[in-house]
């Protein structure tokens, strides 16, 4: 069964439409890009599946794991396993990144009817996969994301995903902002991430990131639709040629 | 007209109020003329109303409209509800200083922690000496301080020897237990020079306490070279009338670490006067109020500073809710000696709700050239990116509201010096976002 559906899918934002009948379908196991201009509707596409207010979906629907995913709330689907890597992960000043981090676990977990994580286990976690990413232990004692560098507050996106463990990550422009030594340190961390279980949708302008978190499937979006899909080959077509052809085509 | 009659109907009922009782009220000779002298100064306006300048916001005749009669001594069913009261608020290891419905218990009350360093009387004590007219004299500078002079029952004296810290809190904890009446309660901390103290002032209400009015006063000395930190807790009655007034006087070189929590009553007015009159001073205010329903929550400071090099902040933060209306009133007064004074006042609203009110008014009054002073004041609704982020990370809307509004309020919360009264306020202040989910 598919783990993401996206049939038809007109959303519009403030009596303007975005999108104009988007349909998608992502399986466990699979890596997939989308890729397009700017204003093609790609985060748009991310906003409305993570559930974000001040969309309004006119006609369409998105299954994810065959539910109505746009019946839920944005915190129903986290803990349902759909996890949004912001493009701009906001900065919470007196939030401390630690206690951010176990309220939204223990929040998913009760959601989901599990027990909460006891705090040395928490820890033992957090501390685990902080390792991995290079992520400095007073960085989690910090508010969430304040005085963190652009690579900081991705590598901290990666690590929420990292500890969460959802099914379905979108990553929403990674790579804005980032230098290639921090683009590949967050590209490690998602890689690591890669899994039968689990789905990703890697959006993003160029395909630098691509060399990275090689996709197994290449969508090219323009002005609110899919107008060429393919695989991994396409992306690099698209660096040679540009979005101008498919601007023209939609 | 309608001012004219609006003042002799309110005046009437608190003469009459004031009539009634004057026999009854401790002391004679000094203080029974203080305390006619003082009523007359109230009488001059009667309750405060929104064309008095300093209650614009608090009118008081149409959120009051009466005094109430005094409350009657409690008897002991009221004790012992107070006693069940007393659980949740009570400070461990703290020196418990308990007020009931105006009058001192001492079977309520727990003087040993103060050991050798601190002395206590009552202020009905020395009032049915006919003396303690000093400690009724305080200015007349408000008329609910001038009503307070008139009427007071009963209150705590602390004194605090030169140089002695007091490792532990001194709480005072006034209980209401009545209904529909009032009380009038007045208490004095001299702190010594060098000396240390952390005092806490409690309100609650007990089992079969409502509709009732208090209105209290406390008068803080603080000597050259002492420390005060001074918390108050407000969870009055959900249908309360609170006024207090807070009266502090600090020497040269103190320290002064002052906070208010608002969270309960209908009408709440926390009114504090701190005169700076020694150099070297450092004032910090901090302050919260949260408020749902109907609520009303006032807090009015006047920060005078009387000489030259001190420093006052305030940081007040309001939460409100479904209609509550949130109050802040800042006066920074710098007197003309006063040079290289420092004072800074930031006021924020948080408003959870349409109709949910905040109103702010800063006022500097500065006749000094060399001083660093300024204000700023926020109020909106929390930030809706922010909300979408917590959301997405699977919390729910109130429990990201409450995270969201946890940090807004910390920054208040973490001026509090002690660690277990740190703890115990912000468990206080948690509560009230738990009662919201």
């Amino acid at each position: 069964m598919a783990l993401l559906e996206v049939r038809d899918l007109h959303v519009r934002v403030e009596e303007r439409e975005i999108l104009h009948g988007l349909d998608l379908t992502v399986n466990t196991g699979e890596v997939h890009a989308i890729m397009g201009p700017n204003g093609s509707g790609k985060s748009t596409l991310s906003h409305v599946i993570a559930g974000k207010p001040g969309y309004e979906v006119t006609e369409g629907q998105i299954l994810f794991k065959g539910e109505d995913l746009l019946a839920m709330e944005p915190d129903e689907r986290a803990a349902k396993g759909v996890f949004l890597a912001f493009q701009y992960p906001v900065e919470i000043p007196g939030v401390a990144t630690m206690n951010f981090l176990r309220t939204a676990l223990n929040a998913q977990r009760k959601y989901r009817g599990e027990e909460e994580l006891s705090t040395p286990d928490f820890l033992k976690k957090v501390r685990e996969v902080a390792k991995s990413l290079n992520i400095p232990q007073d960085m989690l004692r910090r508010g969430v994301n304040v005085g963190f560098s652009g690579g900081e507050k991705k590598r901290n996106e990666v690590l929420q995903m990292a500890l969460f463990q959802p099914s379905l990550c979108i990553l929403d422009e990674m790579d804005s902002g980032l230098d290639i030594d921090a683009l590949r340190i967050a590209a490690d961390g998602v890689n690591a991430l890669r899994s039968p279980d689990r789905a990703m949708v890697v959006i993003t302008h160029y395909q630098r990131l691509l060399n990275y978190i090689v996709p197994d499937f290449v969508h090219v979006m323009s002005r609110g639709r899919v107008v060429k899909s393919g695989d991994k080959e396409l992306a690099l077509e698209l660096e040679a040629s540009g979005y101008t052809q498919f601007e023209d085509a939609a | 007209m309608n001012l004219v009659l609006a003042k002799t109907d309110t005046g009437r009922a608190v003469g009459s109020v004031f009539a009634t009782v004057r026999g009854r009220l401790p002391g004679a000779g000094p203080v029974a003329d203080a305390r006619a002298e003082a009523f007359e100064a109230y009488e001059r306006t009667g309750l405060p109303h929104r064309r008095i300048e300093e209650w614009k916001y608090t009118d008081l005749r149409a959120l009051m409209r009466d005094v109430l009669p005094a409350a009657a001594k409690p008897d002991a069913s009221a004790l012992s509800r107070a006693k069940a009261a007393l659980a949740q608020e009570v400070i461990e290891g703290a020196a418990r200083l308990v007020l009931v419905d105006g009058a001192f218990a001492p079977e309520l009350s727990d003087l040993a922690p103060l050991g050798k360093d601190a002395s206590v009387t009552t202020l009905r004590e020395i009032l049915e000496r006919d003396a303690g007219s000093d400690v009724l004299s305080a200015a007349a500078i408000d008329p609910m301080i001038s009503l307070n002079t008139a009427m007071v029952t009963d209150g705590v004296i602390v004194t605090v020897a030169d140089g002695k810290t007091l490792d532990r809190p001194v709480q005072i904890v006034h209980v209401a237990t009545a209904a529909s009446a009032s009380a009038f309660t007045r208490s004095h901390l001299k702190l010594g020079k060098g000396s240390r103290t952390t005092l806490v002032e409690s309100f609650v209400a007990a089992e079969g306490a409502n509709a009732y009015q208090l209105n209290d006063a406390v008068i803080l000395s603080v000597g050259d070279g002492a420390e005060l930190s001074h918390v108050r807790l407000m969870a009055d009655a959900a249908d309360a009338v609170n006024v207090s007034s807070a009266i502090i006087t600090a020497g040269a070189k103190a320290k002064i670490n002052l906070f208010n929590m608002t969270r309960g009553g209908a009408v709440s007015r926390y009114q504090g006067f701190v005169t700076l009159a020694g150099e070297g001073t450092d004032l910090s205010v901090n302050g919260i109020n949260l408020l749902k329903d109907k609520q009303h929550g006032d807090t009015t400071l006047v920060i005078d500073h009387a000489v030259p090099h001190c420093t006052s902040r305030e940081n007040f933060r309001a939460v409100v809710d479904d209609r509550g209306h949130s109050v802040f009133q800042g006066r920074i007064i710098v007197r003309p000696d006063a040079q290289k004074t420092d004072g800074k006042m930031m006021t924020r609203a948080l408003l959870l709700s349409d109709e949910a009110e905040a109103d702010n008014k800063p006022e500097l009054e500065i006749f000094a050239d060399d001083v660093t002073c300024g204000h700023g004041a926020t109020s909106g609704a929390l930030d809706d990116s922010l909300l979408f982020y917590l959301r997405a990370r699977g919390l729910s809307e109130k429990e990201a509201q409450a995270l969201l509004i946890q940090a807004f309020l910390g920054e208040a919360i973490e001026q509090i010096a002690d660690d277990d009264l740190r703890e115990f306020v912000a468990a206080q202040a948690e509560r009230w976002l738990e009662a919201r989910r």
